[in-house]
């Protein structure tokens, strides 16, 4: 299929708290695959003027859903449309996790914050592959109001694990804390990761995966312009030299990643 | 009626006034899957340096009012790469392939990227990016060449030198006046001008202090510098005779024409791809509309067609 711009109809948009907004696009993606995003505009003509990169929070058979938090301006423009308005986009783009590295394995997914977004199509993705285990859900946040799709996990047959930094839910600390323990067990001999979230976390989850010697996956975010990679706003230093997130990513092998030239963003 | 959309920049011959800026569209094939690149004017390749660049820290973009500002620091695989691995699918498209190139630290690279190209047949021309505001240049008398008239006489006359290939010279609006820069561009042979490069701007995220990008300063693009871009096309096409290539912040038909009713011959779609990457073919087929509704025989009739004012400016 070729990517091209699409005008899909808001078929639902459900507001999750009072920063984080649930979109549901008549797009049916067939050939979407988990860790791949779209590029959405928010608004018409040149204000606000570039597209906002989303990644694919579920797909449907009618459509994909966009879990989003509101940030600025053009995601406060897309919070505001009703059902029935149509939001041009991009997409599928990008690559997505390898889900060939989890045959045979537990996947243990990592989300932090809005990061559990993609994991979710991820999770649902997996749980309907044979010859895969149970994956475990290890979520992280804030507080109790920041874990996002606890239950979509659950649904989706996860063993799902919480911490929260004020210990309002699950364990008290960060989710990293939670797959350190999840390594330090049993469950490593077998295990892979696919992780998404803040940069500071992923970076502790690739220390504690390479100790481990456990395979571990992420996805990057990254300020981008175009997400078709023409612009190289999205680049990031790897062991192969510069690599952009949109179209070289947002997936890569943790181990890929020079970790040390952190985008202090 | 029919009409003519083609136009000449040296010795290209242009179907349509339609090209798409340095840096703003890859290597052209990143966008193969959005339009038919074929029905492009022409093609301007991401500038490429002798030697490869990593380019400058991230983050390199944000959204600012109307546009973008951008560091990117003319990130490049370098030309033996370039030549091996990028330039041959735009080759292949049977357009005009026009090559941006930029020196590091010392002119001279110029003319050395310029003799190695001089050689590479499917490069119809070269465009010499003498304004990117992200690359400094140490013991220059300006920060850019193309801030003072005399570097950049000197460099477009040395590459004249050495390359038979059409000239074109991209110009920053980073000056108190763009003209005397334009005229010394042409007086050291360059076939044609493109303006304008990226205006300097911050932009600040007040919370946190720090600029947005990793950089304090960086480019900024996109219809906020449409404006100040169109204006200095007016200002140029009076004073110089080779043809000008206008860009910055086009984003429709409507815009692509400010630019040739000001002066310019050929117009180049930068920001608008990143947005819209089939925008160029809407643009193609928007003037050719324009011009059937217009009775408008040749899109060259165009340039320069701003009614006068009725208050003459001063001299």
């Amino acid at each position: 299929m070729k990517t091209r711009e699409h005008k899909a109809e808001i078929l639902a948009h459900k507001r999750i708290d009072e920063r984080v907004q649930l979109m549901t696009l008549a797009f049916p993606a067939p050939c979407a695959v988990p860790g791949q995003f779209v590029m959405v505009k928010a608004g018409v003509g040149g204000d606000p003027l570039l597209r906002r990169p989303i990644s694919i929070h579920r797909r449907t058979k009618t459509g994909i859903e966009l879990l989003y938090e509101v940030v600025g301006q053009g995601t406060a423009l897309l919070a505001a449309l009703r059902p029935g308005a149509e939001v041009s986009i991009i997409g599928p783009l990008g690559n997505g996790f390898p889900l060939v590295a989890a045959k045979g394995r537990t996947p243990v997914l990592v989300g932090g914050g809005m990061g559990a977004a993609p994991l979710v199509f991820l999770a649902e993705h997996l749980t309907a592959a044979a010859s895969i285990k149970q994956p475990v859900a290890l979520l992280g946040a804030h507080t109790k109001k920041g874990l996002l799709c606890v239950k979509a996990f659950r649904t989706a047959g996860c063993r799902v694990i919480t911490a929260t930094d004020d210990g309002s839910c699950g364990r008290r600390g960060f989710v990293s804390c939670l797959l350190k323990e999840l390594l330090e067990s049993t469950a490593r001999e077998n295990a892979v990761i696919y992780s998404c979230g803040p940069r500071p976390m992923l970076n502790s989850i690739y220390e504690l995966a390479d100790t481990a010697g456990v395979a571990a996956y992420v996805s990057l975010e990254a300020h981008m312009a175009c997400g078709i990679g023409a612009c190289l706003g999205c680049t990031v230093a790897t062991t192969a030299g510069n690599k952009r997130v949109c179209k070289d990513g947002p997936v890569f092998a943790a181990q890929e990643i020079l970790w040390g030239q952190a985008d202090e963003n | 009626m029919k009409t003519d959309l083609s136009v000449r920049i040296g010795s290209l011959h242009l179907k349509n006034p339609v090209m798409v800026a340095s840096g703003t569209f890859g290597y052209a094939e990143e966008f193969k899957d959005f339009l038919d690149l074929r029905q492009l004017g022409a093609v301007v390749t991401k500038t490429v340096t002798l030697k490869p660049r990593s380019g400058n820290p991230s983050p390199r973009t944000c959204e600012t009012p109307s546009g973008m500002l951008n560091s990117i620091g003319l990130e490049n695989p370098g030309l033996e790469v370039f030549l091996k691995t990028k330039l041959p699918f735009a080759a292949k498209l049977g357009i005009p392939l026009i090559v941006s190139i930029a020196s590091e630290s010392d002119p001279q690279e110029f003319v050395e990227l310029a003799c190695r190209l001089e050689r590479v047949k499917s490069v119809s021309a070269l465009e010499l990016n003498i304004s990117c505001p992200n690359v400094k240049h140490a013991g220059a008398a300006t920060a850019l060449i193309s801030q003072d008239p005399a570097a950049t006489k000197a460099v477009v006359r040395s590459v004249r030198k050495v390359s038979t290939k059409t000239i074109i010279t991209k110009l920053s609006p980073n000056v108190t006046d763009i003209v005397p820069i334009a005229q010394a561009a042409q007086a050291g042979g360059s076939d044609a001008i493109a303006l304008i490069n990226t205006l300097t701007g911050m932009c600040i995220d007040v919370r946190r202090r720090r600029s947005r990008i990793a950089m304090p300063v960086g480019g900024l693009s996109g219809p906020a510098v449409r404006p100040v871009a169109v204006r200095m096309v007016w200002e140029v096409y009076r004073k110089i005779k080779i043809p000008i290539i206008g860009m910055g912040g086009i984003i429709d038909t409507f815009s692509a024409l400010e630019f040739l009713i000001a002066g310019a011959a050929a117009i180049s779609v930068g920001t608008a791809n990143f947005v819209d990457p089939a925008v160029s073919g809407r643009i193609i087929a928007g003037l050719k509309e324009y011009a059937l509704e217009n009775k408008i025989a040749s899109v060259r009739s165009l340039t320069g067609s701003i009614v006068k004012p009725c208050v003459q400016p001063k001299k």
